[in-house]
């Protein structure tokens, strides 16, 4: 039933709004304008806009599929079909400051990589999918990080992290938690 | 004599990812030589007498692939790189692209100046954010150093190269899939023919190429035709369509080793020898149960097993796909092969596309079925229902278009094959009243 609603809201939100305020700026629309030289289509811009809406806004929302629908000469729906399929992109929700991907495919899976996404499971009290409600962490578990030979692998935001135990992960959560404080925000 | 590295001959020194230690080195004198001495045409001449077959998984004769652009193309013609290595077990092509881009990236412009291709896009997936910028430092130096941009040095070839990421999929590996996502649209492979060489990106004729293949046709470029195929493994005498696996290897060695990593040896060496003399042996004393050969997909082999040799072709006669991406994973004695099949399983259900049904299906209820075997409600006929799907999935049976479900199948079959004994046994410990419920479905006939 909550999907039910979800979706109706969905609906709502990607009916056009005439008076709100654009949820991509000036500079970010610039930046995606700035690859559709490379291609011959605009549509290939698509994967590039969606990266960096989400690095920027840490989500793609439905007003921003809209939004790069118009910058791309698509519909919102040909967006949101590439941007589904992907299940790589955040729409309803922010991306924590620190994403924790862990691995559980074979080789990882094979020196305790299930038993590290339990762990953090527990410790940060959310599963795969969720972030923590001061959205600092996002969990999720990843299909082979490629790190196999430094197996058991987490990749944080763009950082790969091998060979990890959970020592290692008390350690790892405490000093993101520390640049985050260092950081001031 | 042992044998001396050559595609990895780089990554030990120290800041190998810069154009000053790559040009030290000798890179980038064969691009000037080819681009100096030799013809697009006279390149994949050579290409193909060097008998160079992709290292992505498929084994398909480079120079054959090459040769299929049609002659006198219009243009524009385009390259893809295809770095969006998600195969379980691999991850040769990160220690390529983190320590030695120069490498890939002289490859890649030999590659395009043989196929006259004007663009070159390298498909990177989102996990590797260092090989990401790694490669994208690479391609600026490149381009301040002239082996970019218009008129590379003095010809009149020109080349412009842009890195594309990837968003977490694997079947964006499959080439036209990676096409499909280049194109922003899902990745779901096409239908072949018409061939990618043929019609393929933004439909232009396109040559989709792996990292390593790329890494290879710079060496065969700078040593030679007859040095590669002086290493490796000649054709079979009796098997007319074996076109041999010559050339050097690199070999991802992970699981439960003593020393995990990317080793290089010439095509051919046995899984034994890669695990004994690169591996230092299975960790903590143990003894090997079984292996994955080449990427999970390939399917495993028992530790009776372990002298085949890893090249294009042995491992298909103890029931393998192939060598697949050459990357072997290890697992010792006391690793259940259930949990082997339920994580396989597990990986293709969440990577099939979708697009084709008994692919879509078959792994989501492969995947079902060993839940519920896990949950202790397995049935010896779930057995016989797993490899029925098995067998009944992927190109090999004609059902699907790309070859994911094949992938998904030979673990399935070959683990069923060679493990029945242990699996029956842990039904049977784990529902003991009810493992015999049932009687098991007639089989398919196809009639």
């Amino acid at each position: 039933m909550s999907q039910f609603k979800e979706h109706a809201a969905d609906e709502r939100s990607l009916a056009s709004h005439p008076g709100a305020a654009p949820v991509l700026d000036g500079a970010l629309r610039r930046e995606i304008e700035a690859y559709l030289s490379r291609y011959p289509t605009k549509r290939a811009a698509l994967l590039p806009a969606l990266h960096l809406v989400q690095e920027r806004l840490r989500q793609v929302s439905p007003a921003a599929v809209r939004e790069i629908a118009c910058l791309l000469d698509l519909s919102p729906a040909q967006v949101q079909d590439t941007l589904g399929f992907y299940g790589f992109f955040k729409q309803h929700e922010r991306l924590g400051r620190f994403c924790l991907r862990v691995c559980r495919s074979l080789s990882c899976a094979a020196r305790g990589g299930e038993d590290l996404l339990e762990y953090l499971c527990r410790k940060l009290d959310i599963r795969p999918g969720q972030t923590t409600a001061d959205g600092l962490f996002t969990l999720e578990f990843a299909e082979c990080l490629g790190a196999c030979d430094m197996a058991p692998a987490i990749l944080v935001n763009d950082t790969l992290h091998g060979n990890m135990t959970k020592e290692k992960i008390d350690d790892l959560l405490k000093s993101l938690a520390a640049e985050k404080d260092a950081a001031g925000t | 004599m042992p044998y001396e590295p050559v595609l990895l001959a780089n990554i030990s020194k120290k800041e190998s990812y810069t154009l000053r230690v790559y040009e030290a080195g000798g890179g980038y004198r064969g691009l000037r030589r080819v681009l100096k001495e030799l013809s697009p045409r006279d390149v994949v001449e050579m290409i193909t007498a060097s008998g160079l077959r992709g290292r992505g998984g498929a084994a398909f004769p480079t120079g054959v692939k090459w040769s299929f652009l049609p002659k006198d193309h219009p243009g524009p013609i385009y390259f893809c790189v295809n770095a969006d290595e998600s195969e379980p077990g691999t991850f040769v092509n990160r220690i390529q692209m983190e320590f030695d881009p120069h490498q890939v990236l002289e490859g890649a412009i030999i590659s395009c100046y043989a196929t006259r291709a004007s663009k070159a896009f390298i498909y990177i997936r989102y996990e590797y954010p260092l090989c990401y910028r790694r490669m994208q430092a690479a391609v600026n130096e490149c381009y301040a150093a002239g082996y970019l941009g218009k008129n590379i040095l003095g010809s009149n070839f020109s080349l412009d190269v842009y890195l594309y990421r990837g968003a977490g999929v694997y079947i964006c590996g499959e080439e036209t899939g990676l096409i499909e996502s280049i194109e922003g649209r899902r990745a779901w492979p096409r239908i072949k023919p018409p061939f990618p060489a043929v019609e393929g990106l933004f439909r232009k004729p396109t040559i989709v190429n792996n990292v390593e293949t790329l890494a290879c046709v710079k060496q065969i470029v700078d040593r030679g035709v007859a040095w590669f195929r002086s290493l490796g493994v000649p054709p079979e005498p009796n098997n007319p369509r074996d076109p041999g696996s010559f050339g050097p290897k690199l070999f991802g060695l992970s699981g439960h080793v003593n020393r995990p990593g990317c080793y290089e040896a010439p095509l051919g060496i046995t899984v034994r020898r890669l695990v004994e003399h690169y591996g230092g042996g299975v960790w903590q004393g143990r003894k090997a149960k079984a292996a994955v050969v080449g990427g999970l997909s390939t399917g495993v082999i028992s530790e009776a097993e372990f002298d085949t040799p890893l090249d294009f072709s042995a491992p298909q006669r103890v029931g393998c796909l192939g060598l697949g991406t050459g990357c072997v994973v290890v697992l010792d004695e006391t690793f259940p092969m259930i949990d082997f099949l339920y994580n396989s399983c597990r990986f293709f259900a969440h990577e099939s596309c979708g697009q084709c049904t008994p692919c879509r299906e078959g792994t989501r209820w492969a995947l079902r079925i060993l839940e519920r075997i896990k949950a202790g409600r397995g049935r010896l006929c779930d057995l016989d229902l797993l490899m029925e799907i098995g067998l009944t999935i992927g190109i090999t049976p004609g059902t699907t278009i790309c070859g994911l479900a094949d992938g998904a199948a030979w673990p399935i079959q070959t683990t069923i094959r060679k493990f029945r004994g242990e699996l029956e046994e842990y039904i049977k410990k784990t529902n003991p009243h009810g493992y015999r419920e049932t009687k098991p479905l007639p089989a398919m006939t196809g009639d």
